[in-house]
């Protein structure tokens, strides 16, 4: 079991014929996921890395039943495909996408709330569930170890060094969602541990958060209301001064939200063990959840 | 980026919303010249930034040579590290009340809220952490925009939360804002914007609601769809600007993500979150440092070669900590990456290189033959560098 993506995921990807979308579909491929249908409007009836090409989500679900979509096309088109991909039917929009323009994601979340559609990103790695040989997004192939626990981050790199140093330690996941960096996201911490809360396959899970906004301080307030299982908790930006993007648009301290003091302080009111590096997680996972899947 | 004021109410008045008369003054005789067609004006600051009022920059003049005196203290005035370049002068207006009002970005929310307050004219971040109740909110559907009931509502709302005394009759305070938040709402929009605020909007004493002063900022992403308006404001905002850090100036020219910081070590990652964290790993260790530099993902020579570059034009800097998660990146591609710019850079300070990726042992080896220090984990690269630097009298 895994959240959100599994073995029976059927994954169509929005910009497969560009440069970006060509070498990632190659590496979701090669780690399993099943890829069944590109979507490059003006490309339909083509034929891409022997994947079929078609103009529309609609015409790819129609033909595919394609259920997830990953989105991998320019940012000033990038809200328009989010919500194409959710108006045909499409159950989880994954859009790595970096630099969309936030107004487009406030139009594009209002979409999709309406239909149900569950979006991860933009400006995200994606997710990976190992067990299941899936991946949607660009998260390191060789990163990827089944195992038990559960990672949700708002960063790419870190989450590629947090899945590393658990898997050297014999310790793999259940599913990695990077959630993103920008200030309008989709699924937000607290979506993403109420799945894990529910996956009998995660036994633990590692939250990865950094400074801006408040979505730590919601999944705090949700983890202190009672959560089934362990979570560790890590704060990026500690040494942050406000008023300063540091590098992720949704990373920033504005007036009295987002600073990192405030986020660690939340999560340890709520039980929440916060660790002030990678290795200090690894130690932590290793004291919670003793016993190590099978590697 | 943040629009001045003057540029704020000149996108006010397209959208039709009502602003003071006013002119943009660069000298003293100019705001002489603004009192004269004006009367009684108010002398202001244009620099982005809060705080103009507490720090000088905002003066009443009854007549010219007031206008003149007050133009002559402000101008050239250092503002929070903004020379101020300009002054708007506008007629005075008399003022019965002053109300907040706002298009923000609600992140929690993933909207637009529109806030309305009675509070009005003074900080409004401290109103919303004293007295939360006193803002009234409305998240409008981005698609509609906000509707006349859902801005009438608002507006009782914040009548409500000041007890019902609104200093103009319902009526009259009604039919001003219902076309004046749409007005608002769709400008904001339209500007791709995060902010487009209203603080004070003023009650005149003849009962109509004007901008008293506007604040607008733009969302930097959407910045290719306002190329016109981003020529437009680079000009006019080169001499506003003048207070930007020029180390961040030439890491935007170069195309780099960098935040100078102040310290004295330098940091280079891939990834937001890694070097955040990188940042936080050095001051843990004792160290202060000098800026955040993120080049991305991958670990290209070329990229890695305009970083260490760009890191080392902060003559403060004492050494550097390159921190690359390397993926399907070998480790010595990256080392000799490394190497070879430093060479060609002639760089003397020392450099510690924690890096992961396919043949990451050979990657350190090829590190260490060349007099560059290699480290298996962050936090032992923190420690190496701090203590680096430290040796060479910086900080500790």
């Amino acid at each position: 079991m895994s959240i959100l993506l599994n073995r029976e995921s059927r994954v169509l990807v929005q910009g497969m014929t560009g440069s970006e979308g060509t070498f990632h579909t190659e590496q979701m491929l090669a780690f399993g996921t099943r890829v069944v249908a590109g979507v490059s409007p003006g490309k339909g009836g083509s034929e891409h890395l022997g994947l079929p090409v078609f103009d529309s989500v609609q015409e790819a679900v129609a033909k595919t039943s394609a259920n997830v979509a990953a989105v991998f096309v320019p940012p000033p088109f990038a809200a328009d495909a989010i919500m194409e991909a959710s108006a045909a039917g499409v159950e989880l929009v994954v859009c790595i996408t970096e630099l969309v323009p936030v107004n487009d994601m406030v139009r594009a979340r209002a979409f999709l709330s309406r239909r149900g559609t569950r979006l991860v990103g933009p400006n995200c790695p994606g997710l990976m569930s190992p067990g299941e040989r899936a991946k949607v997004g660009i998260i390191p192939n060789q990163n990827g170890q089944e195992g038990p626990v559960g990672i949700v981050s708002r960063s790419g790199t870190l989450t590629y060094e947090i899945m590393q140093a658990l898997g050297r330690s014999g310790y793999g996941q259940s599913t990695a969602v990077g959630i993103g960096g920008d200030p309008v996201l989709g699924l937000s911490f607290s979506d993403v541990l109420e799945l894990f809360a529910a996956d009998p396959e995660t036994g633990l899970v590692v939250m990865a958060g950094e400074i801006g906004g408040a979505d730590e301080e919601r999944a705090a307030e949700l983890i202190g209301r009672g959560y089934p299982k362990p979570v560790i908790g890590f704060i990026s930006g500690r040494t942050a001064p406000p008023g300063k993007r540091m590098g992720h648009a949704g990373a920033i301290i504005s007036g009295n939200t987002g600073s990192a003091k405030s986020k660690v302080e939340a999560l340890e009111r709520a039980g929440v063990q916060v660790a002030d590096t990678i290795e200090q997680i690894v130690d932590l996972v290793k004291q919670r959840l003793p016993k190590p899947a099978a590697v | 980026m943040k629009l001045l004021e003057h540029q704020a109410k000149a996108q006010f008045r397209q959208a039709g919303i009502e602003c003071p008369m006013g002119r943009l003054a660069h000298t003293p005789a100019e705001a002489a010249e603004a009192a004269r067609e004006f009367g009684r004006v108010v002398v202001k600051a244009q620099v982005p930034i809060g705080g103009r009022g507490k720090a000088g920059g905002v003066k009443l003049a009854g007549d010219e040579e007031e206008a003149r005196r007050a133009a002559e203290q402000i101008l050239g005035m250092d503002i929070r590290g903004f020379t101020v370049p300009a002054v708007l002068c506008e007629e005075a207006l008399d003022i019965a009340r002053e109300l907040y009002l706002g298009v923000a970005l609600d992140r929690d929310r993933r909207s637009l809220v529109v806030m309305l307050s009675f509070a009005g004219g003074m900080e409004i971040e401290e109103v919303a952490e004293t007295s939360p109740e006193k803002i009234a909110k409305l998240w409008p559907d981005p698609f509609s925009g906000p509707h006349p009931f859902e801005i009438r509502q608002l507006a009782l709302d914040a009548l409500a939360a000041v007890g019902g005394e609104g200093t103009l009759p319902k009526s009259k305070l009604l039919a001003q804002l219902v076309p004046l938040v749409q007005n608002l709402y769709s400008l904001c929009q339209r500007l791709d914007a995060t902010l487009c605020e209203i603080n004070p909007l003023v009650v005149t004493s003849e009962q109509r609601l004007i901008a008293g002063d506007g604040k607008v900022e733009i969302d930097q992403s959407a910045e290719f769809r306002h190329h016109d308006l981003v020529k437009e404001l680079g000009d006019d905002q080169e001499a506003a600007a003048s207070g930007d850090d020029p180390l961040e100036v030439e890491a935007k020219r170069r195309g780099l993500t960098y935040v100078h910081l102040g310290g004295d070590v330098g940091v280079i990652g891939n990834g937001a979150g890694l070097v955040m964290n990188t940042l936080d790993l050095v001051k843990q260790h004792g160290g202060e440092p000098a800026n955040f530099l993120d080049i991305g993902g991958g670990a290209k020579a070329e990229v890695v070669r305009n970083a260490l570059e760009m890191v080392l034009l902060d003559p403060a800097v004492k050494g550097i900590f390159v921190n690359i998660f390397g993926g399907i990146t070998r480790g010595d591609e990256v080392a000799n990456g490394v190497i070879a710019a430093r060479d060609q850079l002639g760089i003397r300070v020392p450099l510690v290189v924690r890096m992961t990726g396919t043949r990451e042992e050979e990657g350190r080896a090829i590190l260490e033959q060349a007099g560059i220090v290699p480290a298996v984990s962050a936090p032992e690269a923190a420690e190496k560098i701090v203590q680096l630097v430290a040796a060479q009298g910086g900080r500790r």
